[in-house]
């Protein structure tokens, strides 16, 4: 239980470890770019967590590295097939950025400082709560992000008709805002 | 030499594995991705040309032409892509004509990449909208106020370059198209 709960919040992988900030910052102008976002970064977390705590005996150090990006990349290469093919709307949204998680550090660090030292089991949960402590970041982001940028969350309009959206908060700006707002936040909620 | 043979060995088959399993899903996958893509431009055309019935896909020079039939066989008009750099990325634009390749019927954007909440905005009818009943015998110009001459598009604010790529996507575009299919007299 302690491997899945500390990624959903003391070893946060976006707001506390500061890990991945390339997705996180890129793709989170609206909740449902940072949801996809963060689901794909979940079935790619375990499924290469699995597979890294599976052969970690056979890998000669000299090359894991290359062996656990290798892993990776046919994991992201899955889930990029699987959104071209079912949600072509959300492969066009997230663009470049869905291929860009194999060298995600999320991923190859959970690899490397915990799936290639422990079992399966601790590794598949470990990846769960890394993955999902993720997921809920980029949601929050999103959200936030599109609820001043556009008015809406989810596409549902929140915001009265006569507001007039602030186009910074989908811009670049606006991600930096607001992950630094979100990561004093959680600062000082931990002190 | 032991060494280099089981590195090389653990990442040989690391590769043979992955590729095997990869070799499976896009295999499952091409042919509904490729079927995605076939929907996503007879969607944007029948929105522009609702009394598309038929659409026949041409080929002219190096690409390919729609050619519309209604639902009484009579030819109605074309459909061609035009696609081109954007401020970002590549633009891909439908555009609808009347039978005499005169007139813009409209144009839809299937993909673009454009600035979120800035270029992104030639997505929406207000920009795409002034496309619409446009004489194609004249070059489109991109202006920062449109007056009421019928060649000119507005450029959308803070978004001059993604709103001058559609406009000169399209001109190369009608040019070489009508050049292909002998208008130009």
């Amino acid at each position: 239980m302690k491997e899945i709960v500390k990624g959903l919040w003391k070893e946060h992988p976006v707001f506390r470890q500061l890990l991945g900030m390339c997705p996180t910052l890129a793709v989170t102008t609206s909740a449902i770019n940072g949801v996809s976002m963060g689901l794909a970064v979940v079935f790619v977390l375990i499924f290469s967590s699995t597979a890294v705590s599976l052969i970690k005996k056979i890998v000669p150090p000299q090359v894991r590295i290359a062996v656990y990006t290798i892993i990776i990349a046919a994991f992201v290469t899955i889930v990029d097939i699987f959104f071209k093919a079912y949600f072509p709307q959300i492969s066009k949204a997230l663009g470049p950025y869905l291929p860009l998680i194999i060298v995600n550090c999320i991923i190859l660090g959970r690899c490397e400082a915990f799936a290639s030292k422990h079992g399966i089991f601790a590794s598949i949960r470990d990846g769960l709560g890394m993955g999902a402590g993720f997921c809920w970041g980029l949601l929050l982001l999103g959200s936030i992000r599109e609820l001043f940028g556009a008015g809406s969350i989810f596409g549902l309009r929140i915001l009265p008709l006569n507001y007039e959206p602030m186009i910074a908060m989908i811009l670049p700006a606006g991600a930096f805002l607001v992950l630094g707002f979100l990561v004093a936040g959680m600062n000082k909620i931990e002190r | 030499m032991k060494e280099t043979l089981k590195i090389t060995s653990v990442l040989t088959s690391v590769c043979v594995i992955c590729a095997f399993f990869l070799s499976f899903v896009y295999n499952a996958a091409s042919e509904k991705i490729e079927l995605n893509a076939k929907k996503a431009i007879n969607d944007a055309i029948i929105t522009l040309a609702p009394s598309a019935v038929t659409i026949n896909e041409t080929a002219i020079g190096n690409s390919v032409i729609y050619k519309l039939l209604d639902k009484k066989n009579i030819f109605i008009g074309y459909a061609f892509i035009a696609q081109g750099q954007g401020y970002q990325g590549k633009i891909i634009i439908l555009a609808v004509t009347d039978s005499a390749f005169k007139a813009i019927q409209g144009i839809e954007i299937i993909e673009s990449v454009e600035t979120p909440g800035l270029g992104a905005k030639i997505n929406e009818s207000s920009f795409k909208g002034q496309f619409k009943n446009l004489n194609s015998a004249e070059k489109f110009k991109c202006v920062q106020s449109a007056s009421e001459n019928h060649s000119q598009i507005q450029a959308i604010t803070g978004a001059t370059v993604s709103s001058r790529a559609v406009v000169n996507i399209l001109n190369t575009r009608i040019e070489e198209l009508k050049k292909l299919l002998n208008l130009n007299k």
